[in-house]
Formats: C-alpha cells, sequence, structure tokens
C-alpha cells in the first residue's frame, strides 16, 4: 500500500496483554496479547471457534477474561463495562446484528450519538432550547451518515424489515455515529454478496483514511482481508500463531496447516 | 427528512390535530354534553386511565420492562394527593398534585430496583410486589387514612386559585388540562434521546449498553417517569371520578386492565394508550346495555362480566399474534384509507415499469 494515506499508521492505542477466558471447563481464550496501531485496520481471522467474537467481547466488556489486562492509548483500564469502553472511545458491530429492531435506521444511527447527547429527560420533556440543538445537530449528523452509506430511501423503515446485509450497513452507521477512535467490527461482511461486500470495503477503507478511526475487523473472506488491512492477526484454538502484514501471513505454514488449508463458511 | 418541527416537537399536523382537540374538549364537548353521566362515568375515568395507561406504556411499551403494578402507583399518587391536600392546604392543588406524582415516582424507583437482575414474567412477578405493598401500607398504618375507621374517605374538594372545581363538567376540564399537559410532556419524550434511549434498552440492551446508554439509570428512569403518569393519574382517579379515597379502587385487577389497554392499543405508541383506555373502558358498558336489550335481563350480569374476560383474552392472544403493535395501529391503516392517494411507492414504480 502506498504511504500516502492521511493518517499514518502510528503508536499502540489499544493493547491487549495475556487475556484468557474459559466458559466452565471450555478455554475459548489463552494467553492472548496483541496490539492495535493508531490509525490502521487490523484484521483478526481463524477458523470457527477460534475465539475471535470472544477476543472483541472481551475488549468491550461483555465478557469478563479470567486474566489478562486491556490498555488503551497506554493507560492500563481498570474497569472493563461496555458502557465505559464506550465512554473510552471504542464502538463495536456486533457478528449476529444487534439492532433495535423496531426503531428507524435513523434513530438506530441517532442512538450512536448517544455520547455526545447531554440535555436530561426534563429539557427534553419540556423541549429547551438546548435540547432541541443538541437533537437538530446531532440529527444533521446522522443524516450526513444516512447519506454517506446510501441509505436515505430507508432511512425512515424500522431496521426489523431490512434485509440482513443493509442491516449490516445500518450497524455500521450506528457504531460511526459514535465517532469513536476504534471501531471494533464482528464479522460486518459476513452474508453478503461480493457486490456488498466491495461496498462495505469501500465505507470500511473511507472512515479509516478520512477520518483516520483504527478499525479492528473479523473477516473470513481471505481476498477481504489480504485488500483491506494493514496487520492480521491469526488466531487458532484460542491462541495467536501469527500477527503481521497479510503477505507475512499468508506464507506463515502454521496459518496455511490451521486456517488456509480448512474449508470454512 | 424528518417534517421539520413547528413547535416543540411536533409537526404541523401534529399542532393541527392536536388544537382540534383541545377545541373538540374544551369547548365542543362542554355545550354538547350537558348529561353529567357522560363526563362523570365515561369522560373522566377515560382520561385518568388514559395518563395511567401513558405511564405503563412509558416502562412496558417504550423502555420494554415488563412491569405490571400501574394500579400500586395510582394508589399511591391518590393517597399522596389526599395528605397533601389535608396536612399541607395551603399549597396550591397543582403543586400538590405534582408532588403526588413525584411520591409515586419515588415508589416506581425502588420498586424497578428488580428490573436490574430480572425480566420478562419475573420482572413481571417481581413488580406485583409493589402492588401489594402500597396497598398493605396504606391499609396497615392509619396515619395514611388520617385514622378514619368509617370506611368511607371522602376526598378533598378541588380548589385552584381560589375556585373551585365541583361539578362534573369542571372536574373534567381539570382532568382535561392536567392529560394534555402531561401527554405533550410524553410525547416529546418519547421522540427525543430520552425516548430513544429506553427503545434502546427495550429492543437490544446489550447493544445500548455498548453505546454508552447506562442501562441502570435508563431502566430506573422510566420505571420514575411511568410512576409518575400512574401517580398523577391516581391522585386525579380518586378526587375527580372515586371521589373517595379507597385502596381496593386500586387493586390487581385495575394494574391487568391497564396492562391490557396498553397490548390492545398497541405498545410503545401514546395514542395507543388512549385508544386501549376507551376500549377497555367502554366494552363492557357496550356489552351490559347489549345484553340488557338483547335478553332483556335473563342473562346474569356475572355472565356477562365472564364473556366480558373471555372476550379481552381473546383479543389479546389475538392482537399479539397478529397485531402486536394494536389498535392504534389499525387506526392508521384506516385512516390512510380515506386519505388522498398516497404517493407511489417504490414497489408501485417498479411495477408500472415491469
Ligand atoms: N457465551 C458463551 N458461553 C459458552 N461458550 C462460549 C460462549 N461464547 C463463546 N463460547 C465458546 O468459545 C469458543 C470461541 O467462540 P467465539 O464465538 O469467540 O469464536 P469465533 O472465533 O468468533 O467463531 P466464529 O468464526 O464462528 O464466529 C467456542 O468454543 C464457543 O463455543
Ligand atoms: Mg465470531
Amino acid at each position: 500500500m502506498l504511504d500516502t494515506r492521511s493518517f499514518p499508521i502510528g503508536d499502540p492505542i489499544l493493547e491487549v496483554n495475556n487475556i484468557s477466558l474459559s466458559f466452565g471447563g471450555v478455554k475459548a481464550i489463552t494467553d492472548t496479547s496483541f496490539k492495535v496501531l493508531q490509525h490502521e485496520i487490523k484484521a483478526i481471522i481463524g477458523p470457527n471457534g477460534a475465539g475471535k467474537s470472544s477476543l472483541l467481547n472481551c475488549i468491550n466488556g461483555i465478557y469478563k477474561p479470567q486474566e489478562g489486562s486491556i490498555a488503551f492509548k497506554g493507560r492500563k483500564l481498570e474497569k472493563i463495562t461496555p458502557k465505559l469502553i464506550a465512554e473510552e472511545g471504542i464502538s463495536r458491530t456486533f457478528q449476529n446484528l444487534a439492532l433495535f429492531k423496531r426503531m428507524s435506521v435513523l434513530d438506530n444511527i441517532l442512538v450512536g450519538r448517544k455520547l455526545h447527547m447531554h440535555a436530561n429527560f426534563l429539557s427534553v420533556a419540556f423541549q429547551m432550547p438546548s435540547a432541541r440543538t443538541e437533537e437538530q445537530a446531532n440529527l444533521e449528523r446522522c443524516e450526513e451518515i444516512v447519506e454517506f452509506l446510501e441509505v436515505q430511501d430507508i432511512m425512515h423503515t424500522p431496521v426489523g424489515k431490512l434485509p440482513y446485509g443493509l442491516q449490516k450497513k445500518v450497524e455500521l452507521g450506528r457504531a460511526l455515529a459514535t465517532e469513536a477512535q476504534v471501531l471494533l467490527l464482528d464479522e460486518p461482511m459476513a452474508g453478503m454478496n461480493v457486490e456488498e461486500k466491495r461496498e462495505m470495503c469501500r465505507f470500511i477503507l473511507k472512515v479509516n483514511d478520512e477520518l483516520g478511526t483504527t478499525m479492528v475487523l473479523i473477516e473470513h473472506d481471505m481476498g477481504v482481508v489480504m485488500d483491506i488491512s494493514d496487520n492480521v492477526v491469526v488466531l487458532d484454538y484460542g491462541k495467536i500463531i501469527a500477527d503481521g502484514p497479510p503477505d507475512e501471513v499468508r506464507a506463515n505454514q502454521d496459518v496455511i496447516d490451521a486456517y488456509l488449508g480448512v474449508a470454512h463458511d | 427528512m424528518k417534517p421539520k418541527p413547528m413547535f416543540m416537537s411536533f409537526s404541523r399536523g401534529d399542532v393541527t390535530n392536536f388544537v382540534m382537540l383541545m377545541v373538540i374538549g374544551l369547548a365542543v364537548i362542554p355545550v354538547l354534553i350537558q348529561t353529567d353521566y357522560w363526563y362523570s362515568s365515561i369522560l373522566i375515568p377515560w382520561l385518568c386511565l388514559s395518563l395511567a395507561a401513558i405511564g405503563q406504556q412509558i416502562v412496558m411499551g417504550y423502555a420494554g420492562q415488563l412491569a405490571l403494578g400501574a394500579a400500586g402507583f395510582m394508589a399511591a399518587g391518590a393517597f399522596a394527593l389526599f395528605n397533601l391536600e389535608l396536612r399541607v392546604p395551603w399549597v396550591p392543588f397543582p403543586i400538590n398534585l405534582m408532588f403526588s406524582g413525584l411520591i409515586a415516582a419515588a415508589f416506581g424507583i425502588i420498586f424497578g430496583l428488580p428490573s436490574l437482575r430480572v425480566r420478562g414474567i419475573y420482572l413481571m412477578v417481581a413488580t406485583l410486589a409493589s402492588q401489594f405493598f402500597i396497598i398493605w401500607m396504606i391499609d396497615k398504618f392509619g396515619w395514611f387514612k388520617n385514622y378514619d375507621t368509617s370506611g368511607i374517605i371522602t376526598a378533598q374538594d378541588i380548589v385552584i386559585f381560589g375556585k373551585e372545581f365541583t361539578t362534573p363538567l369542571e372536574m373534567y376540564l381539570v382532568v382535561l388540562v392536567v392529560v394534555a399537559v402531561l401527554t405533550i410532556l410524553a410525547v416529546n419524550m418519547t421522540r427525543g434521546s430520552t425516548g430513544r434511549n429506553w427503545m434502546a434498552v427495550r429492543d437490544m440492551d446489550i447493544a445500548a449498553e455498548s453505546m454508552g446508554i447506562s442501562l441502570l439509570k435508563t431502566k430506573l428512569q422510566a420505571f420514575a417517569i411511568s410512576a409518575f403518569f400512574c401517580g398523577v393519574a391516581g391522585a386525579l382517579f380518586a378526587f375527580t371520578y372515586l371521589k373517595s379515597m379507597e385502596p381496593v379502587a386500586f387493586d390487581i385487577k385495575l394494574s391487568f386492565r391497564i396492562l391490557f389497554m396498553v397490548i390492545l392499543g398497541g405498545l410503545g405508541t401514546i395514542k395507543g394508550a388512549f385508544i386501549g383506555a376507551a376500549f377497555i373502558l367502554l366494552f363492557p358498558v357496550a356489552l351490559n346495555t347489549l345484553g340488557n336489550e338483547l335478553f332483556h335481563g335473563a342473562i346474569d350480569a356475572t355472565i356477562i362480566s365472564s364473556i366480558e374476560l373471555v372476550v379481552f383474552g381473546v383479543l389479546i392472544i389475538v392482537f399479539m399474534i397478529y397485531e402486536p403493535l394494536g389498535m392504534a395501529k389499525m387506526w392508521e391503516g384506516i385512516k390512510q384509507k380515506f386519505k388522498r392517494k398516497p404517493e407511489p411507492s417504490m414497489a408501485r414504480v417498479s411495477d408500472s415499469k415491469a
């Protein structure tokens, strides 16, 4: 990749240190460490059940690892809950879609603006000028995202009624609305056709390029991974077996044995 | 683009509808309807129960918390107002009314605490505790009833700025104004960030939390505001409809009726609260009249009230399966049919091309 990007890759922004997680007897993650560099697109790959989603869930506080720690911007995070992580500036999407199904596309994206909206319920109830200006400003911000994702024509549709591919797009939109510095994307292109995948890649690259957002994404499609990521972590049975630029990882014999040789999806 | 709001969160159409309804409520009805029966037995209870249904709607329809105990909070509001009017009679009635709502809200927060741990049917059972506890408390401690043992405690007269509101029409006007104001506030909340947070928690709590929403704060807030609405509704219900203070009026059956109002009216719409309340209130009246007309008293009243329960039960099942959005949604559908031709939809455009 030519190094003409507006936000060159920098120092580590997110560090996962010696994380171990098990469910009863099942070890999902074993003593795993890796670093995510500022402004990079980092892919996490690995066979089904390797522990990729669990890893994201540990970072964002949905799962509590038995061991290990996470540092963000050089500071070890003492308490990790989904809310605190959001406040730190890390947002995410979910593998199995976690949208607000009965709310419209626009409202879903507006929820992503939560941390930018501070009006309390009384000023909302009485529609105080502060609440109205805030609502208007955030609405405009979300309409920009709607335009960026080219979903204007469905912006008032309840997301539950949309096809899967569009829902994935809305979920990306909601994550973008947070303006988090780091986005954790769990299989953002799963179940999409080639056309949709290409579009999704374009969005991800564009956001990374224009806003410098750091991306950690889980993806099964090796073509996509090789195309868009700066670095790749390979996970197998809860352990990291490779970590490096796509070309290097692709040539790694362990990876070939563990993953590339195995049929997936 | 969303239609630009004209006033608060209201579009031009909303404002027109609201003004029309208010003109009807404040001018047309008082001129046209002269019989007290309409005010004391239909309009007043309908408005009060609609307000309670809005409360139930907020916690259940918007925040998705299956709470059952609206009548308990209504009792809290009613007895709070009774005691405030009794002990601090110099405080203006509207302020005392607001404080009775706030006292009910405090109970709402306490009994909303289980929602942080359990959900669904378990939460329903846990919130039932509020129902029984509040009624028990009022019965147990004589202070709440001012040590009145006669069993019939009359509610005080409503006096606002020296003016007495004692006739059914006057009381109706008080209730109407309070309900109108609180409805506007409820609509503003549900359309704004407050309501979005509730709905986010309802639809997918883990994602809501990942967007920075505090589940604790959002759920308890919904419980508190819900109980506030129920509390004010209960106070008005006691002062303008029952005109007496009796805990038994706020039993579990009333909680269920309010629950049914919200389910039949449509979960997650304020309009549904009004439609549901009207239906639940008027249906028994209609059934009774019909029964008497057709069978001239040959059918026992208890049978009629059993029929009523069966019909409600069936309707609830039917609605849950076929129209979870309730009568409010059906009403929208009917309105659409009568409106001018809708703009060509995407489907039509592609149809005509094909
Ligand atoms: N909540 C849970 N309870 C019990 N076991 C779990 C839970 N979540 C994950 N696991 C287990 O942990 C292991 C890793 O699962 P995880 O979902 O992280 O894999 P993954 O790499 O994301 O797989 P996929 O590619 O299929 O999404 C699996 O063995 C899985 O069964
Ligand atoms: Mg996964």
